[in-house]
C-alpha cells in the first residue's frame, strides 16, 4: 500500500441502529478523499453499501445479535487504495459458503458477501486465535 | 421507517417513507407485506421512491413480499426507484424477478389492466 493519506478506526455497538452511521462515514470519506464528478459519487454509494453489509453480516454471523459486544472497523486510505477491516471477536462465519450465493435462487438471506465482492476487488476472511477479521480492498487508481 | 398503505384502482400502495432500507427495519417492512396479503390484499405495490439506500436485507425483505405474494397468487411489484437504489436490483440480478415501474402511476395502469 502507497503513502498513507487516512486511517481511521471505528469501535462500535454490535448494533444495527449503527448501521446508517458507519455507511455515512463512508459516503462522506469517499466524497472528501475522492475525484471530483460522477466518480466520487459511485464510490460514496458503494462504500455505505460495503460497510453496512460487512457490519451487519458481524451483526449477525459473528456476533450472534449481542449488543453488547463491539465491531472494530479500519479503514486505510491512500492515494491508490482503500483498505477496509472489519474485525469481530465471535465465533465467525462460514465465508466459504457465504461466498457460494446463487443469484438464480430466489433466497430472501445470503446476498451480503456477493454485493462486497462485487464492489470491492479483493476479500477475504481470516481467523485468528484472537480475531476473526474480514478485509477488504478496492484499487482506486 | 414509516410505511403508508393505501387502496389504489387495482393495488393496495405500500409507500416507504424514509431514505434508508436496511437490516435495521428491513424486519419491519417484511412483517407489514406479509400482514397485506394476510388480510387479503392480492396485488400490492411497494412504492421506494424515497429510499436513497437499500442493502441485502432490505432486498431479502422484498424477496420475502415477492414470495408472499407467490403463496397467495397474488402479485408485488415495485415503483420509483431512484438510480442507487436500482443499482442493487441489478448487480443482485433481482430486476429480473421484480416487476419494476418507472413511476406509481405506470404501475397502477399495468396493473389495474388499463
Amino acid at each position: 500500500m502507497g503513502k498513507k493519506v487516512l486511517q481511521l478506526d471505528i469501535k462500535i455497538p454490535n448494533q444495527t441502529r449503527y448501521l446508517e452511521l458507519v455507511g455515512r462515514i463512508g459516503e462522506d470519506l469517499a466524497r472528501e478523499f475522492g475525484e471530483e464528478g460522477g466518480g466520487a459519487d459511485d464510490l460514496a454509494q458503494q462504500l455505505n453499501v460495503v460497510l453496512t453489509e460487512a457490519m451487519a453480516n458481524a451483526i449477525r454471523h459473528a456476533h450472534e445479535g449481542d449488543p453488547d459486544k463491539t465491531i472494530h472497523i479500519s479503514i486505510s486510505l491512500s492515494a491508490e487504495e482503500l483498505w477496509i477491516r472489519v474485525f469481530d471477536h465471535g465465533p465467525g462465519f462460514d465465508f466459504d459458503s457465504a461466498c457460494a450465493h446463487e443469484p438464480e435462487k430466489l433466497e430472501e438471506h445470503g446476498r451480503g458477501i456477493y454485493i462486497i465482492r462485487s464492489l470491492m476487488d479483493t476479500v477475504v476472511y481470516r481467523r485468528t486465535r484472537e480475531y476473526n477479521v474480514l478485509e477488504m480492498w478496492k484499487k482506486l487508481s | 421507517m414509516q410505511f403508508e398503505v393505501t387502496a389504489g384502482t387495482g393495488a393496495t400502495i405500500l409507500r416507504l417513507k424514509g431514505e434508508r432500507l436496511d437490516a435495521h427495519n428491513s424486519d419491519a417492512l417484511k412483517t407489514r407485506i406479509k400482514e397485506i396479503f394476510d388480510g387479503g390484499a392480492k396485488t400490492v405495490l411497494v412504492n421506494l421512491g424515497e429510499v436513497r439506500f437499500i442493502d441485502s436485507s432490505g432486498l431479502g425483505a422484498l424477496v420475502s413480499g415477492f414470495k408472499n405474494a407467490v403463496f397467495h397468487k397474488g402479485r408485488l411489484a415495485l415503483s420509483s426507484l431512484q438510480e442507487q437504489v436500482r443499482s442493487m436490483f441489478d448487480l443482485t440480478r433481482l430486476n429480473r424477478v421484480f416487476d419494476i415501474y418507472v413511476s406509481e402511476e405506470e404501475a397502477l395502469s399495468a396493473l389495474s389492466g388499463k
